[in-house]
């Protein structure tokens, strides 16, 4: 069978003609999209173009050919488009299922299918063999043996630009000091680790825990969780992924928790996404108990506390970049806000076009990089603009781009960027 | 695509604004019509009118046909390629040429998307009305050729009571300039108002100047509901015949209501017939008379509630319910199809209750919403492409629709345009005598016809129906 037969068979076969039924075509998510943006208005690069396209390759309407999977390529994912979409069109699934589709008749070359294997296999399963793969990458920093580090593929998991962010990386992690309980609450939550968040920032997790229990909230910390499976799923890797999915759900089914809790925006929205996945009462239990660490924050009381500390002396503009995620997905973007609008000690300013994707989307800046940049510089842009000492983010992707942004416009002698746990952290810190 | 006509669009356009891989043709194959798609060829991005003259050329000379296009969001298939040829964009050409204060005028290239262009505007004090429902995403370019209205029409006009003045490349690559900034100008034929709303047939737009106006200080919103028809269409005429123009005058039926209350629970009342939206702008004091004049009216009118915002965050709340009739629409049924029948306000009730029996009798799923005070209504029908059976008795519905209006004295498109869609109705609303006077008129403007050909005339024209109403 030809090339375009096969993906058409395989478009049937993955991608859901009822959801792609919904789009009207009506244009409404043009001006949401990064990358229809950032090409020249390029239809092609747009969700009602790449949806169009899914739809023309399922219909056989045309020919496969690199132009189209290149348009799928360059989705960074953001589901800006759909708070955009009158008619509620599940883009997010829809580039799931065509990523599947395509990837699942993909030979790929061996250093990719090594790359691969590990990465979704083993790296984003088990947070040990991901902690042991961070301290590679650490000696790496440290000595430069990035021919060991290559070998293994692990480093084509990252950002191309990392090499700028050896400084930004935590070094050698402090154990986290608790803080002086201010509150009680009847809440009892589970806490999500996550993969990166429990390694590379393993730290921001400690402080996490730490802010929880300053408000008198109970964390539990179950064994046996996995990586959450999101990158599985935007890599088209979702059958792979769909292992660590029912897993979570089967550790973290407790009666004991009122909230299962993560703090990285990614992670959350797959998270509360499991039950589309694995439809079953467990399965929507989980997603309807999902909740990200800004919102459990103030349900605990944060706010309150916050209003009632002493007024201090401003000593710096913060600003917030979206999550994509976080907002796009879980519909979380005031919850942030609110709290930094209520740390004592700085000033919070909107960051233009908050809302708009930095440009780390997953793997993408490893996998896009010349296009992540562009949107990068244009995020840069917006940062310059109110030029804030420090960028604010709620998601490792971000948090890792958002440095790679400081460092590349090189202002990181003025300029940081902070994971929202680990300014409020700090600046509670300083309060007590 | 003949290779020398390639190769000289690369020469003029460089070889980056000349696309034609399968992905690029296919994401210009359509627009926001459904049911409607066609490759094109090529894809050109020029980024001046010279640039365009030049393309005309090459058109001319290899009989290409040329389809301009502006976000393609319009709803009657005026952007689909028809025969292959090129799609042509201006999303190189979206700058503002001359921002005129003292004239109260702007001239901008036709890529400028509508919204940006009302809030450049807006930034300095001034106003320009037309808000088409797209205007997010809709170019100028694409509302002049379109004509477009929007919610704001009644009381400010649509489209063409703004465009002042043209840059035109003809087919033959000459370059016309038609009106100007003047208040007075009778100097021969009205070109320019044959150019808006000729959907892109005629020439290909690359500047256009409109006038501004004041922006108004002050908005104020209400809301009614009806347990009758009547009621609501007679609050209309009674509003007008008071002599209030409100700025927006919209109406809900209830298939939509309850649609929207399915999606949103914003706590509509289900059990009405309709409502109306209406909300005035203007001087404050203007704005406070009119808003609860309409309301009394209403009330005398039958209406069980009214509701008048008090802020702009209530103004939103009620506005929510019409801004999101088409989305909870679209829900119901995999796809959605949103027309555009007009008839006098007068008639608004009848033309309801005629629709919802044509719906009735052809059994397909209609619901109606739109714009009460200028007679627009938006029949929109909810049913499935798959179900070639289901469609055929959708299109006959919506003749029948289309055939009620006319009889109404309405007409069969007040905003949409004729593109390919509803290119079999246009006879029966200008007649045999209008059919060819505007195909002469083509024939002079495009004798080869090459500028998005097979639209506002079809082959043939669909027999009227016999409706039994």
């Amino acid at each position: 069978m030809s090339k375009t037969g096969l993906m058409q068979q395989s478009f049937e076969h993955h991608v859901s003609d009822d959801l792609l039924l919904d789009c009207m075509r009506c244009g409404f998510c043009l001006p949401s999209c990064p990358t229809y943006l950032h090409m020249g208005q390029d239809e092609t690069q747009s969700p009602r173009g790449r949806i169009a396209l899914m739809r023309a390759v399922r219909d056989g309407f045309i020919e496969w050919d690199s132009s189209i999977e290149r348009s799928f390529d360059l989705c960074l994912g953001c589901r800006a488009c759909e708070p955009a979409c009158p008619a509620g069109v599940q883009y997010g699934t829809l580039i799931e299922q065509t990523r599947e589709a395509i990837q699942s008749l993909k030979t790929p070359g061996i250093v990719e299918k090594t790359a691969r294997k590990i990465a979704f296999d083993h790296l984003f399963v088990e947070q040990k063999k991901m902690g042991k793969a961070v301290s590679l990458v650490k000696v790496y920093q440290k000595s430069g043996l990035q021919k060991a580090v290559r070998k293994i593929g692990f480093l084509n998991l990252f950002p191309k630009h990392m090499k700028s962010m050896e400084a930004a990386l935590p070094p050698v992690e402090k154990p986290v000091a608790t803080l002086r309980k201010v509150h009680t609450s009847p809440l009892k939550v589970a806490f999500f680790t996550g993969c990166l968040m429990d390694t590379l920032y393993k730290e921001t997790n400690g402080k996490t825990i730490a802010l929880l229990e300053m408000l008198g909230i109970e964390v539990t910390i179950p064994d046996g969780q996995k990586c959450c499976g999101a990158l599985h799923g935007h890599s088209g890797e979702l059958a792979r992924g769909l292992k660590n999915i029912e897993q979570n759900i089967e550790v973290f089914d407790s009666d004991d928790f009122d909230y299962i809790v993560n703090n990285a925006g990614g992670c959350g929205a797959f998270l509360k996404e499991y039950e589309k996945h694995l439809s079953t009462e467990k399965g929507q239990r989980f997603s309807q108990k999902t909740i990200d660490i800004s919102s459990v924050l103030i349900k605990g009381g944060l706010l309150d506390w916050l209003q009632a500390l002493p007024k201090r002396e401003v000593k710096a503009v913060v600003t917030y970049q979206d999550s994509c995620h976080l907002r796009n997905v879980n519909g979380v973007i005031t919850e942030p806000r609110a709290i930094l609008n209520n740390l004592p000690g700085i000033v919070y300013k909107e960051l233009p076009k908050a809302d708009m994707c930095c440009g780390s989307a997953g793997i993408y800046n490893l996998l896009q990089p010349e296009l992540a940049g562009e949107i990068l510089k244009t995020k840069m842009y917006h940062v310059k603009e109110i030029n804030p000492a420090i960028i604010v983010t709620a998601n490792p992707g971000c948090l890792l781009q958002m440095q790679a942004g400081i460092h590349l416009e090189n202002l990181q002698q003025n300029m940081q960027a902070m994971h929202i746990v680990d300014l409020v952290y700090s600046i509670i810190k300083e309060n007590e | 695509m003949n290779e020398r006509a390639l190769q000289q669009f690369q020469n003029i356009l460089g070889k980056e604004h000349v696309k034609n891989s399968t992905a690029q043709l296919l994401a210009y194959s359509y627009d926001a019509t459904a049911n409607f798609q066609r490759m094109p060829e090529v894809v050109l991005s020029p980024e001046s009118a010279q640039q365009i003259i030049e393309i005309l050329h090459v058109c001319n000379t290899f009989n290409i046909p040329i389809i301009p296009r502006g976000s393609g969001t319009n709803l009657a298939a005026g952007t689909v390629p028809y025969a292959g040829g090129a799609v042509l964009l201006f999303n190189r050409m979206n700058r503002v040429i001359e921002f005129d204060q003292e004239n109260l005028t702007i001239t901008v290239q036709p890529g400028m998307i509508s919204e940006d262009l009302c809030k450049f505007v807006e930034s300095h004090g001034l106003f320009y009305p037309p808000d088409p429902s797209s205007m997010k995403i809709s170019t100028i370019g694409g509302n002049v050729s379109e004509n477009s209205g929007g919610l704001r029409g009644l009381k400010y006009g649509v489209t063409k009571d703004y465009v002042k003045g043209l840059q035109v490349v003809l087919a033959n690559g000459q370059l016309l300039k038609t009106g100007g900034k003047l208040a007075k100008d009778v100097a021969g034929y009205d070109l320019t108002s044959l150019l808006v709303g000729a959907e892109g047939t005629l020439g290909i737009i690359t500047e256009i100047t409109l006038k501004l106006i004041p922006l108004p200080t002050k908005k104020m919103t209400s809301v009614a509901y009806f347990h009758s028809l009547e009621d609501a269409a007679r609050t209309v005429s009674q509003i007008i015949a008071s002599k209030i123009i409100p700025v927006t005058l919209e109406f809900l039926d209830q298939k939509t209501i309850v649609a929207v209350e399915q999606f949103m629970k914003i706590g509509l009342p289900t059990d009405v017939e309709a409502m109306l939206v209406f909300e005035q702008d203007g001087d404050e004091t203007i704005v406070m008379k009119d808003i609860n004049e309409m309301t009394r009216i209403a009330k005398e009118n039958g209406a069980f509630i009214t509701q008048l915002a008090k802020d702009e965050i209530e103004a939103e709340k009620i506005k929510t319910a019409r801004r999101v009739a088409l989305s909870a629409l679209s829900k119901l049924r995999p796809t959605t199809i949103l027309e555009d029948a007009t008839v006098p306000r007068s008639a608004l009730a009848e033309m309801v209750r005629r629709i919802n029996k044509i719906a009735e009798r052809n059994n397909v799923n209609i619901a109606t919403f739109g714009h009460a005070g200028d007679g627009n209504l938006h029949p929109t029908c909810l049913t499935d492409v798959r179900d070639h059976e289901e469609m055929e008795r959708v299109e006959q519905a919506f003749a029948e629709i289309f055939e009620a209006a006319l009889d109404l004295g309405g007409t069969i498109t007040g905003e949409h345009g004729i593109g390919e869609m509803k290119a079999p109705y246009l006879e029966w609303k200008v007649g045999e005598s209008g059919i060819q006077l505007m195909k002469g008129i083509k024939a002079v403007f495009d004798p080869n016809n090459i500028i998005n050909p097979g639209k506002i005339f079809a082959k043939e024209t669909k027999k009227r129906v016999m409706l039994h109403v």
